[in-house]
């Protein structure tokens, strides 16, 4: 963004402080433009013909330093780069990095449609929601434009997800995209060899493409600024990624483009593009897997906004899926949620009472396994200053006095509204028990050391 | 003289001046683009561009015939006379030459502490290694400054058998009850740069052994091994002052890690331990760069803790459970020390083990429902584990306090990578150096066959 501050953002805003928005006042409005929290579009009095000049000022003042690039079409397409910031903690990351799975042409069709569908039905609960993949990268092995066409068909016949079409002949790419170009695929890549062709194709199409220049950024930048010369900017760049040996220069020419484009080199302040697969090149087996799920995590934090992989095993795509949560997750998230005695379903007065802490994570991992078992019961959340069972155990933010306190406070009395007069302590809180009897003088049992194993703990423990 | 054209008109005057060599232009010219009213559709403006890419041609080709250098600039166009689609036209022939550049941080201008673990006999002790963390002028493999020294690893032993995932327990089977072979075990067998004795069971709740007894172990484990260790203790903040000041004394000139000192306990008589026999201590808090400070401050003024003898811990979370709390906790704390904080200047460390206890790392499968399966676990946990570490060791983290040997081996190898072998005898590449490398190394993956 070219401003940093509400009031500069609030100069250009109609300063009636009409409502319509949803924000008392223009400024309030202004501050969450500066945050990114709200857009332009927003205001409805400057979509009006009176304030378009308004309206563009502030789209440009707005706009991100690295350049937004949209692939594929309809509900499952994708946007990325738009960040504004180095590290999380500035603001936020946006759009966090595509990951892409790959399929080659040599496949055979059940083949391809089965790695297809593995690709698309994944999905790993978090939270309340689920953390899935987001497209499917084509390789041409075959080095035939048609098989490669064919196989592209195939695949979009299977999946609704955005394409990567990935060749470095640019007749086998006319050939596929002549299949795809509705979709608005993204294609790997224009190098200095057939970028001439690349750029034809991407002028008769319309798609976005990634430069490639192994490990050139002085090339690099200069097919950027010749591909923007002749008006194509939905631009993807890869500098290369060395799965071992050059992973170091490989790990500096990302940071070195992307401080350049936050740092206001507009030319290079493009996506960036990994490729963790090329630890396939010089591994395989659990081994090529794992130093993928590296490169994954490296590039994830390190300014990658898409990325090809191989692996689908599910010990490959759950770290990678969580790291790439991590790195995504808004900081500016609340780390606690309120502290209570909620109602989970419809306890009785037979239901368990369990005890947790005001840990955003850890209460929502709670909830959800409790909920997501239809267990009705209690849960009493501890405030204990947004830290997790174990570590609040041990740092002094959940005590016996700490936990009585919330059911004071509460005002729910355990020996009143159940007819065991019983509460759970995690396990990870074990060594609280005495205490807890001794300060409540309840009757004081031990859960399991994940709430995962509620289910069982119940059916093996619970009697009441 | 004013005369409306349009492109296409231009186009063909310019061919027939280009015929009549020796012709005189005169006045001015303007060009007038008549909107139909249906906006400028992508096929108008390809044949606009091709027309204007033909009188730029035209135009270079008059200023060639009336004696101007046009070699270079005339490069830029397709020859007139290929037959050339609108399309292709617009695009040049050679790519516009560039220059990548970009500068260092100018604000890095304050090193990492450096702090010395272990003594050998020429100080004291009877270690035949040292370990050194720190010393840092960026952020972790950052081009900005040679990382001066790797990343190490301890594993961690305990002092008594206790639960832990079967994909860990494996490697552990034979040792469990004696610590002094696992400690052992981890050096030779697993690469362990330190051990770390944690004295759990000191805590009244478990076996409450005392003080006394368990600086016993310690002294078996300085037996067993010749790295530097880290003593710990139970996690018991009323017994972990006693228990750490004996097993601080058992150890007297070892110049071993002391973990932890904690605002939550009697962190002075810790602190005061560890400045009488000699060692460092590790300061740990729990994700807040305040308190973090706040403890620093107190051990250095309060305590009298020299600078060189403090690391600290501001806790890992596992991935997937609140990693991104530590994550930028700890990049936080790394910046303000790069730019001058003289209270968050030090080393780190992680307890990376905690990421075993992320349910991913070890539950045979998912407890809800709908999710897609997990897959065998025993390859779950050494990647959660991995992950964790290699988050924190691009954030700032120093040391790792780890427990699967195949999690050990695999952070060391990416970090020694990342870092670039022989950095630290300023083999690392100058300052403000351009233009990207290791172009060689990098595969051609895109027609790759992968068995």
């Amino acid at each position: 963004m070219k401003i940093n501050s509400p009031l500069q953002a609030y100069e250009h805003l109609p300063k009636t402080n009409c409502g319509d928005c949803g924000e008392p006042t223009c400024m309030a409005f202004a501050s969450h433009l500066i945050d990114r929290s709200r857009n332009v579009g927003d205001c409805p009095p400057l979509t009006g013909v009176e304030f378009k000049d308004n309206y563009d000022t502030l789209t440009d003042l707005l706009a991100p330093e690295i350049r937004e690039v949209t692939i594929g079409t309809g509900d499952h397409a994708i946007t990325i780069g738009g960040d504004d910031v180095l590290y999380r903690h500035k603001l936020t990351f946006f759009n966090k990095t595509a990951f892409a799975y790959e399929v080659c042409d040599t496949m055979d069709e059940d083949e391809l449609v089965s790695q297809v569908n593995k690709i698309q039905n994944f999905s790993k609960f978090y939270i309340g929601d689920f953390l899935t993949l987001d497209a499917v990268a084509v390789r041409c092995l075959s080095g035939d434009a048609d098989q490669f066409a064919n196989a592209v068909r195939t695949v979009m016949e299977t999946t609704d997800l955005p394409l990567i079409l990935c060749s470095l002949d640019a007749t086998v790419l006319d050939a596929a995209l002549e299949v795809a170009s509705s979709r608005r695929p993204l294609i790997y890549a224009a190098t200095t060899d057939n970028w001439r062709e690349v750029a034809g194709l991407v002028l008769t199409y319309h798609v976005p493409v990634v430069l490639s220049a192994p490990g050139d950024l002085d090339t690099l930048k200069s097919l950027a600024l010749t591909f923007a010369s002749i008006g194509i900017r939905d631009l993807v760049l890869d500098p290369g990624t060395s799965p071992t040996e050059g992973l170091r220069d490989s790990f500096e020419n990302f940071l070195k483009i992307r401080r350049a484009g936050i740092e206001g080199q507009t030319d290079i302040a493009y996506p960036l593009m990994a490729v963790p697969m090329t630890a396939w090149a010089e591994l395989d087996g659990v081994s090529a897997a794992y130093w993928e799920s590296v490169l994954v995590s490296i590039f994830t934090i390190r300014y990658g906004d898409i990325m090809i992989m191989h692996s689908t095993e599910p010990y490959s795509l759950l770290p990678e899926l969580h790291i790439r949560d991590t790195v995504y997750t808004d900081p500016r998230k609340p780390v606690m949620v309120d502290s209570g005695v909620f109602e989970i379903g419809s306890p009785s007065r037979n239901s368990p009472v369990f005890i947790t802490t005001n840990f955003a994570l850890t209460y929502y991992t709670v909830e959800s396994d409790i909920s997501s078992n239809d267990i009705d019961c209690h849960l009493c959340v501890v405030d204990t200053d947004g830290i997790g069972v174990e570590a609040a155990v041990a740092g002094g933010q959940l005590t016996a006095g700490k936990i009585k306190e919330a059911f004071d406070s509460a005002g729910f009395d355990v020996r009143e509204k159940t007819d065991h007069g019983t509460v759970i302590l995690p396990g990870l809180a074990a060594r609280l028990q005495g205490d807890v009897e001794d300060a409540t003088g309840l009757d004081v049992m031990i859960g399991p050391p994940d709430s995962g194993r509620i289910p069982q703990w119940l059916e093996s423990k619970w009697e009441k | 003289m004013t005369t409306t054209i349009t492109i296409a008109d231009l186009n063909k005057w310019l061919e027939d001046v280009l015929e009549l060599k020796g012709v005189k232009i005169e006045g001015d010219f303007e060009i007038e683009l008549v909107d139909t009213g249906a906006g400028v559709d992508s096929g108008v403006a390809q044949a606009v561009g091709y027309e204007a890419i033909q009188i730029a041609a035209r135009l270079t080709d008059l200023a060639g015939a009336l004696g101007y250098d046009v070699g270079s600039i005339g490069s830029a166009f397709a020859p007139l006379a290929s037959p050339v689609s609108p399309v292709s036209s617009a695009i040049p022939q050679e790519l516009i030459p560039a220059t990548f550049e970009v500068g260092t941080v100018s604000e890095w201008k304050h090193g990492i502490e450096e702090v010395v673990l272990g003594a050998t006999s020429s100080d004291g002790g009877t270690r035949k290694k040292t370990v050194t963390l720190g010393g840092e002028n960026a952020l972790p493999f950052y081009f900005d400054s040679p990382m001066p020294n790797p990343n190490h690893v301890s594993i961690d032993v305990f002092d008594m058998p206790i639960g832990m995932a079967r994909a860990v327990r494996t490697n552990y089977e034979d040792v469990l009850e004696d610590p002094a072979e696992w400690a052992k075990k981890v050096v030779s067998k697993f690469g362990a740069d330190m051990v770390t004795i944690h004295l759990i069971s000191t805590d009244p709740s478990i076996a409450d052994t005392p003080a006394r007894e368990a600086a016993k172990v310690v002294e078996d484990v300085l037996q067993a091994v010749d790295v530097p260790i880290i003593i710990g203790g139970s996690g018991n903040p009323d017994k972990d002052p006693e228990v750490l000041e004996k097993a601080a004394e058992a150890a007297e000139g070892e110049r071993c890690l002391i973990a932890s000192a904690n605002l939550n306990m009697d962190y002075q008589r810790i602190a005061a331990a560890a400045k009488k026999y000699g060692h460092a201590i590790l300061s740990w808090t729990q994700l807040e760069i305040n308190a973090q400070k706040e403890l620093n401050r107190k051990l250095m003024k309060q305590c009298g803790i020299e600078r060189k003898d403090i690391v600290m811990d501001p806790t890992t979370a596992a991935l997937g459970y609140g990693l991104d709390y530590a994550y930028s906790n700890i990049e936080r704390i790394r910046i303000a020390g790069l730019i001058g904080d003289a209270e968050l200047n030090f080393p780190m460390s992680s307890g990376t083990t905690n990421a075993w206890g992320a349910r991913e790392s070890w539950m045979a499968a998912s407890p809800i429902k709908d999710d897609s399966d997990w897959g065998p676990r025993e390859y779950r946990g050494p990647i959660w584990e991995i992950t964790t570490g290699l988050a924190l060791a691009l954030a700032g983290v120093d040391l790792f306090m780890m427990m699967h040997p195949t999690s050990v081996q695999v952070l060391k190898a990416v970090t020694d990578m990342l870092r670039g072998a022989g950095a630290g005898e300023g083999g690392g590449e100058g300052e403000g150096s351009t233009n990207g490398g290791g172009a060689a190394k990098i595969p051609d993956w895109v027609g790759m066959a992968i068995e």
